[in-house]
C-alpha cells in the first residue's frame, strides 16, 4: 500500500515536472501584463499580435512548405533507395547502411555546419533551396530505416510469381510490393514530416538570412528575452499536436 | 532480377556522396588547413590549449551530470510505467512523450518564464516573503534544461526493455528466497542494462553537442563546445578552427556510439553502426 502511494506520488511529480512549464506558458499567453511573473488580467492581445506578425507568418509558411516538400521528396527517394539497398550484396549493403546512419548518429550541429560548408563552398546561396536540400538529406535515412524492415518481411517469391504471370516489373512493384510495404512508407513519411517541422539546428545553419522557420524565429526572439507572442504560439502549437495525436490514436484504436 | 533492382539504390548513393560524404570531407579538409590555404595541425593544437580544454571539460561535465540525473529520475519512472497494467500503460507512455512533440525551442523557452528574475518561481517566493533566487543563467539552469528535454530518451528505452522482460525469472528468484532488493540487483537491473546503455547514449550525445540550452538558459556566458562551434561558424568566421572542433566532437560521439552498440541486445537486429 505504502509502495503504491509512493509510486503514485512519484508519477504525479514527474508529470508535474513535464507539464508545468508548458501549462505556465499557456496561462501566461492570456496575461495582460508583459512581465512574465505577474498576472495582469485576461487578454487575447498576444494572439491578435501573433496573427498580424509578418515575421511569424512567414516563418510558419516556410516551416509547413519545407516540411511537406521534404517529406514527399525524401519518401520517394528513400523508398526507391530502400528497394535497391535491399537487393544489394552483403558488403555493399553494409557500407551504404552505415553511411545512411551517419546523419542519424552525428550530432546535428556537425551535420548542420558540414552542409553549410558544402553550400558555401559550391557557391549555392543560403536560402530556401539550401534549407530544403538539408532537410531532405536528414529525412531520407529515417525513411530508408522505416521501409527496409518491411522489405525484409516480404515474401520475395510474390513479385516473381506476379511477373511469371505476365506482370511487368513496374506493374508487379505497384500492385504487389508497394501495398505490402505501405505501412513502412507511411511511418517514414510521418517521421520525415515531424522531424522537418521540429528541426532547429540544421535549419539554423543552412537557412541563411532571408529565410527562417518557426524554430529559428523562436530562437531569435527568445534570445532577446521574453516575448508573450511566443507564449501564444506555443499554446496553439501544443493544441495542434494534441489534436493530431488524439486523431491518430482514435484511428488506430477504431 | 536481384542485380537489376540494385540500380534503384544508385540515385540515393549519389545523394549520399554529395550531401553526406563530400561535406564531411570538406570539414575534414578545412580542419587541417590555414584560412589562407596550406596544411596545418594548428587548429587541433589550438583546441588543446587550456581555454578550450576548459570548454570541453565543462561540456563533458554538464552532460555527464544531466545524464546521471536522467538515469536516477528516469529509471524509477520506467519501472512504474512497466508495472502498470496494460490498459493504462499506453496512456502513460503517450502522456510521457506528448511534451516531446512540442518544439524543442519552445520547451526550453518555457523554463525562461519559470526561472527568470521576475519569473513565476521568484514571484511565488516573493509572495511568501522569501528572498528571490538567481535561478536563470547558471549551470543549474542548463542542467535542468538538459534533464527536462532529454529525460524521455532515458525512460523510453529502459521502459521497453523492462516491459519485455520475462516475469517468471522474478517469480523464480522470489521463490528461491530472494528479497526485493536482491531481485532488483541480481535480476531486474542486469537484464535492463541494454536499455540503460541506449538511454545513456541517447541523453549524453545531444547534451554534449547542444548550443541552444546553454545559450537560452545559461545566458551565453557558460560556453559549451556546441556554442564554440556555432560561434566559429556564425560570428567569428574561423571555419578552420570550427571544423577542427566539429571533427573532434564527431569522433568522440561515434566512438561512444560504437562502444554502446556493442552492449545492445544482439537479438534485436538494429543494423547499427559497425
Amino acid at each position: 500500500m505504502v509502495i503504491k502511494s509512493i509510486r503514485r506520488f512519484y508519477t504525479y511529480l514527474m508529470f508535474l515536472f513535464l507539464y508545468a512549464p508548458i501549462i505556465t506558458l499557456m496561462i501566461f499567453s492570456f496575461n495582460e501584463s508583459r512581465s512574465r511573473g505577474k498576472w495582469g488580467g485576461f487578454t487575447l492581445r498576444w494572439y491578435k499580435e501573433l496573427f498580424s506578425d509578418n515575421v511569424i507568418k512567414n516563418a510558419f509558411y516556410y516551416t509547413i512548405v519545407i516540411a511537406i516538400l521534404s517529406a514527399v521528396i525524401s519518401t520517394i527517394i528513400g523508398t526507391i533507395a530502400a528497394v535497391g539497398i535491399h537487393n544489394m550484396s552483403f558488403l555493399g549493403k553494409k557500407v551504404v547502411l552505415n553511411i545512411n546512419y551517419l546523419p542519424v548518429l552525428n550530432p546535428e550541429i556537425v551535420t548542420g555546419i558540414s552542409l553549410m560548408t558544402l553550400f558555401i563552398f559550391f557557391k549555392l546561396k543560403l536560402g530556401f533551396l539550401s534549407m530544403l536540400l538539408a532537410h531532405i538529406t536528414f529525412c531520407i535515412p529515417y525513411v530508408v530505416l522505416a521501409v527496409l524492415p518491411k522489405l525484409k518481411q516480404l515474401n520475395k517469391h510474390l513479385a516473381e510469381a506476379a511477373m511469371d504471370l505476365g506482370a511487368t516489373p513496374v506493374y508487379a512493384f505497384r500492385k504487389v510490393i508497394l501495398p505490402e510495404i505501405m505501412p513502412g512508407i507511411v511511418t517514414g513519411a510521418l517521421m520525415a514530416f515531424t522531424l522537418s517541422i521540429d528541426d532547429f539546428v540544421i535549419s539554423f545553419f543552412t537557412a541563411g538570412r532571408g529565410v527562417s522557420n518557426l524554430s529559428i524565429t523562436v530562437y531569435s526572439m527568445a534570445r532577446r528575452g521574453i516575448n508573450p507572442r511566443i507564449n501564444a504560439l506555443s499554446t496553439l502549437m501544443f493544441l495542434a499536436v494534441l489534436t493530431l495525436l488524439l486523431v491518430i490514436n482514435k484511428r488506430t484504436t477504431d | 532480377m536481384k542485380s537489376k533492382q540494385k540500380i534503384l539504390a544508385y540515385p540515393y548513393i549519389v545523394w549520399l556522396i554529395i550531401f553526406i560524404i563530400v561535406p564531411l570531407v570538406l570539414v575534414l579538409y578545412f580542419s587541417f588547413s590555414f584560412r589562407e590555404g596550406g596544411l596545418t595541425l594548428g587548429n587541433y593544437r589550438r583546441f588543446m590549449t587550456p581555454i578550450y580544454g576548459k570548454v570541453l571539460y565543462r561540456s563533458l561535465k554538464l552532460a555527464f551530470i544531466s545524464t546521471v540525473f536522467c538515469l536516477i529520475l528516469g529509471y524509477p519512472m520506467a519501472m512504474i510505467i512497466a508495472g502498470t497494467d496494460i490498459s493504462k500503460r499506453n496512456l502513460m507512455v503517450l502522456l510521457f512523450v506528448l511534451p516531446m512533440w512540442m518544439n524543442f525551442l519552445l520547451r526550453t523557452y518555457a523554463w525562461m518564464t519559470l526561472l527568470g528574475k521576475n519569473g513565476v518561481i521568484n514571484n511565488i517566493l516573493g509572495f511568501l516573503n522569501f528572498p528571490t533566487l538567481n535561478l536563470l543563467y547558471n549551470n543549474g539552469a542548463v542542467i535542468l534544461g538538459m534533464v527536462y528535454n532529454f529525460i524521455p530518451f532515458m525512460v523510453l528505452p529502459i521502459y521497453s526493455v523492462l516491459a519485455k522482460m520475462d516475469k517468471t525469472l522474478i517469480e523464480a528468484a522470489k521463490d528461491l528466497g530472494a528479497n526485493e532488493t536482491t531481485v532488483f540487483r541480481k535480476i531486474i537491473f542486469p537484464l535492463s542494462l541494454p536499455g540503460v546503455i541506449t538511454g545513456i547514449t541517447m541523453v549524453f550525445m545531444p547534451a554534449v553537442s547542444t548550443f541552444v540550452i546553454p545559450r537560452l538558459l545559461g545566458g551565453g556566458q557558460f560556453m559549451l563546445i556546441g556554442n564554440l562551434v556555432e560561434q566559429q561558424f556564425t560570428h567569428v568566421y574561423d571555419w578552420n578552427f570550427g571544423s577542427a572542433i566539429s571533427i573532434i566532437m564527431m569522433i568522440f560521439i561515434l566512438i561512444a556510439m560504437a562502444v554502446a552498440t556493442r552492449y545492445e541486445d544482439p537479438a534485436e537486429e538494429s543494423g547499427g553502426l559497425w
